[in-house]
């Protein structure tokens, strides 16, 4: 698999100089592979929020660089190109918040419309945009305000994938959402990286998200990576993660109880089916590890 | 960056200044006010900065931290120089054209600078050694008469410290509003004016509405919270005028005094 | 008296722009005696906020009745005493805090009752002390995390000595430590200081630490009971569009897959844990 971005050396201090001086990242280095679905992880303050807005040059690194497809997004003027923005989406957490057009298709059509395509490419991109999420054609000449809030987030989201990013970046998608519009917010995620093949980096709370969405977790903590794998890898370093604070899935948990307890299952185990699975080989006298 | 705006900054502490009475410090100001503008005469002038450079040092606020502070007013500072030294009529030193420099100039442009530069540095040790809620308390309870007259005075006070507490809330918004819009390609900086007007309205809009909102929860929660404007109201903090309070009005009165008798003496 | 909410019948119905009339709420009889701590579950639009907001009186019914510690809400001379009874704490604790200094703002609901400067002063500290943020007390609010504003806003309604407090989705806005903190509060208000609370929630794990678990869902009650009845009804609140916590999710499937006839009302790791070690050994 080729690297579609790549950090190196990333670092960002906040506020330099001054007694406040803190640093967000530090000496970052990250290869994302293409195609992949990355989840991110980490305390609030862990550098998570600041990594994601350096990989479409919102921010500008104090030291080190940020590789797009292998070329760095700060030119040698100091300048970053817009390109960056529409080729890496990023929706921001809340992004309901953001939405300032008269209707849903002149709010989704705003991204597109920036990269200066003609208005039948626009009409296509939003039309498409606004099925990945599930919204409904008819609702395109509303206004946005009159909508319910995850409608709200399904058009902010639209925003962005109107703008065919090749990588979607996504920070907290589901924040504020009950467990069925969590579902079917991801369940649109993934139908949008399965139908594109765009890499998907989203940022979650919930390791249980992450262990079900992703295919590899990224796991921040003081402004650096501490862990970065499959979701199996990840969590059979359980010990570390909790030591960080950081919870695993409640399934874990049981899992490497019963493993204390004498029971030698997979201590790795992240979802509910595979514990079922492994539980249910282990009757039958199968004994895996 | 929007956070480095510093209105009204406050520098927490607990020197003598920052424990006078805020209405006191109020009184004080705008009397100081006055007096520098009937001052006049090096001495006057030097018995303000020395007055003022007392009130910094036993503040404990950085000197550096107070020239920060006029940076913001640099450009009216040197305006009002200029047209000072053009502009006044007497007797010619240098000209060039139709510009003159006359000797009155030079000591009405230098008089203007200290008046402006003073004056800011006075007001500003006045917000920098009181929190913002203790200065719409001061302000509140001086103006407390005119209710009378039914000018809504705790309206306005309350008001006031909603908006300073809403501040830094906002503009965290307003940063993120941008950065988002900014992920979407859009650009603030290229464009005429009209242009450029027309790029703030997606940040605008969003802002505008999310401040409704919050006005209207905090509406609610304040309902909850039993508030029903400024009647049968009590406050936790008691304003008490102290020794401290004495020793400001006696010391910066004497100082008043004596520059504007000096001051009226032309020294 | 020993209800301190009680609702008969209560509708909340409201028309949209076509006329078109909705039932955000339809025929709730609900009773939640004093000391009681509550979680009101449901999905997004299944009312639980409609309902919420009849507690405290900002909301009136369309239709029934709701009496707050025996006060019937819809009479406007006991507003202020149901609203002094029964205190409200909202879920995005930015658009709660009213003043620039965290004493000052838990002071605000004291002082429009019209306390005593110092009894305001004893009240202050005692309420900071309970959430646990006393040494921020002179601090400004908008320096905080979430989980420490959500706390300083609910100081702010202590302050109150209500007798009952609804929050209202308090956790939907914070970071997992940040809800822990919320959570724990919550729990010694109604442990220690016997306050009702009454929890509106989309989370599991905050209904589970509750007493009693009411579902709603379509603006009806779905049910009604204590967690462990609650939770093991995988199927009903699946079509109420929750979810189950994963140490519930986990036997219920082994049941279903292998017809394993475990107990499913497992409602912590270790319970999980325990009826695991028995099946497999």
């Amino acid at each position: 698999m080729s690297t579609i971005l790549e950090t190196r050396g990333l670092t960002q201090i906040y506020g330099a100089g001054d007694p406040f001086e803190r640093k967000a990242l530090n000496q970052v280095d990250l290869k994302i592979q293409a195609g992949e679905v990355l989840g991110i992880v980490g305390h609030t303050g862990s550098g998570k929020s600041t990594l994601i807005q350096h990989f479409n040059g919102l921010l500008k690194p104090t030291a080190g660089e940020v590789l797009l497809a292998g070329q760095s997004i700060w030119n040698a003027k100091g300048k970053c190109s817009r390109d960056v923005r529409f080729r890496v989406g990023l929706v921001f957490q809340y992004p309901e918040y953001q939405l300032f057009e008269e209707t849903v298709a002149k709010d989704i059509a705003f991204g597109p419309g920036n990269m200066g395509l003609s208005q039948a490419e626009i009409d296509e991109r939003v039309a498409e945009a606004m099925a990945f999420v599930g919204l409904a054609p008819e609702i395109a000449g509303q206004s946005p305000f009159a909508l319910s809030g995850g409608q709200k987030r399904r058009v902010a989201i639209a925003g962005v994938i109107a703008m065919r990013p090749e990588v979607l970046i996504l920070d907290e998608p589901t924040a504020g959402l009950d467990p069925a519009g969590r579902d079917e917010i991801f369940a649109e995620i993934r139908d949008y990286h399965q139908k594109t093949g765009a890499t998907i980096l989203f940022v979650t709370h919930s390791m249980e998200d992450a262990a079900r969405m992703a295919d590899r977790i990224l796991v921040m903590k003081d402004g650096g990576v501490m862990l970065l794998g499959t979701p199996r890898e990840v969590f059979s370093h359980a010990e570390e993660i909790i030591a960080a604070g950081l919870d695993i899935p409640e399934i874990t948990k049981v899992v490497r109880e019963l493993c204390r307890r004498g029971i030698p299952l997979d201590p790795s185990i992240f979802t509910v089916e595979d514990a079922v699975r492994a539980i249910a080989a282990y009757k039958k006298g199968e004994k895996p590890c | 960056m929007l956070r480095d705006i510093t209105i009204g900054q406050f520098f927490p502490g607990n020197s003598a200044v920052h424990r006078v009475d805020p209405r006191v410090k109020i009184v004080l100001v705008i009397a100081m006010i006055v007096t520098l503008f009937l001052a006049g005469g090096p001495i006057s002038y030097g018995l303000m900065i020395a007055y003022l450079a007392g009130i910094i040092k036993i503040s404990g606020i950085r000197f550096h931290m107070v020239v920060r502070g006029l940076r913001p007013i640099l450009i009216i500072v040197i305006f009002t120089a200029v047209l000072n030294l053009f502009y006044t009529p007497g007797d010619i030193l240098w000209s060039w054209g139709f510009l003159h420099i006359t000797r009155q100039g030079i000591f009405a442009a230098i008089e203007m600078v200290l008046r402006i530069m003073l004056l800011i540095i006075g007001a500003s040790m006045l917000t920098y050694t009181t929190s913002p809620i203790d200065l719409t308390d001061g302000l509140e309870r001086l103006l407390g008469p005119l209710k009378k007259i039914r000018v809504p005075v705790h309206e306005l006070s309350m008001m006031m410290s909603i908006a300073l507490r809403f501040i830094p809330t906002l503009i965290e918004e307003t940063e993120k509003i941008i950065a988002a819009q900014k992920a979407r390609g859009a650009d603030f900086e290229s464009g005429n004016i009209l242009q450029r007007a027309k790029a703030m309205v997606p940040i605008l809009v969003p802002l505008f509405i999310s401040a409704i909102r919050r006005a209207d929860e905090l509406a609610t929660a304040m309902e909850c919270r039993l508030y029903r404007g400024d009647e049968g109201r009590t406050r936790m903090k008691q304003l008490k005028t102290t020794r401290v309070d004495l020793l400001a009005v006696l010391v910066s009165g004497a100082v008043f005094a004596a520059v504007i008798v000096l001051g009226r003496m032309g020294m | 008296m020993s209800e301190m909410i009680k609702t008969e019948n209560l509708v909340y119905a409201y028309h949209d722009e076509n006329g078109n009339a909705y039932f955000a709420l339809n025929g709730i009889d609900l009773h939640i005696q004093r000391g009681e701590f509550v979680a009101v579950l449901g999905h997004n639009g299944s009312g639980k906020s409609t309902l919420a907001g009849h507690f405290n009186a900002i909301r009136l019914p369309t239709g029934g009745k709701v009496y707050v510690d025996g006060m019937d809400t819809a009479g406007e001379d006991k507003l202020y005493d149901i609203r002094r009874t029964c205190a409200m704490v909202f879920q995005n604790p930015d658009n709660q805090i009213v003043a620039t200094v965290v004493e000052e703002d838990v002071a605000f609901a004291l002082e429009n009752m019209g306390v005593p400067p110092m009894e305001i002063r004893r009240r202050v500290d005692d309420a900071l002390k309970a959430v646990g943020m006393y040494e921020y007390r002179s601090h400004a609010p908008h320096k905080l995390s979430g989980g420490q504003k959500q706390r300083v806003a609910i100081a702010g309604v202590i302050a109150m000595m209500p007798r009952c407090i609804v929050f209202d989705e308090p956790t939907a806005m914070l970071d997992p430590s940040g809800r822990k903190e919320v959570m724990r509060v919550i729990r010694e208000l109604n442990e220690r200081f016997g306050i009702t609370v009454i929890l509106i929630t989309h989370h599991m794990d905050e209904a589970v630490q509750a007493g009693r678990v009411v579902v709603m869902h379509q603006g009806r009650i779905l049910m009604d009971g204590v967690p462990r009845e609650i939770f093991t009804q995988v199927d009903a609140l699946r079509r109420a569009s929750l979810s189950v916590p994963q140490t519930i999710e986990v036997l219920y499937d082994l049941n279903a897959q292998l017809d394993a006839q475990l107990p499913v009302g497992a409602m912590t790791v270790d319970e999980c844990a325990d009826i695991l070690q028995k099946f497999l050994q």
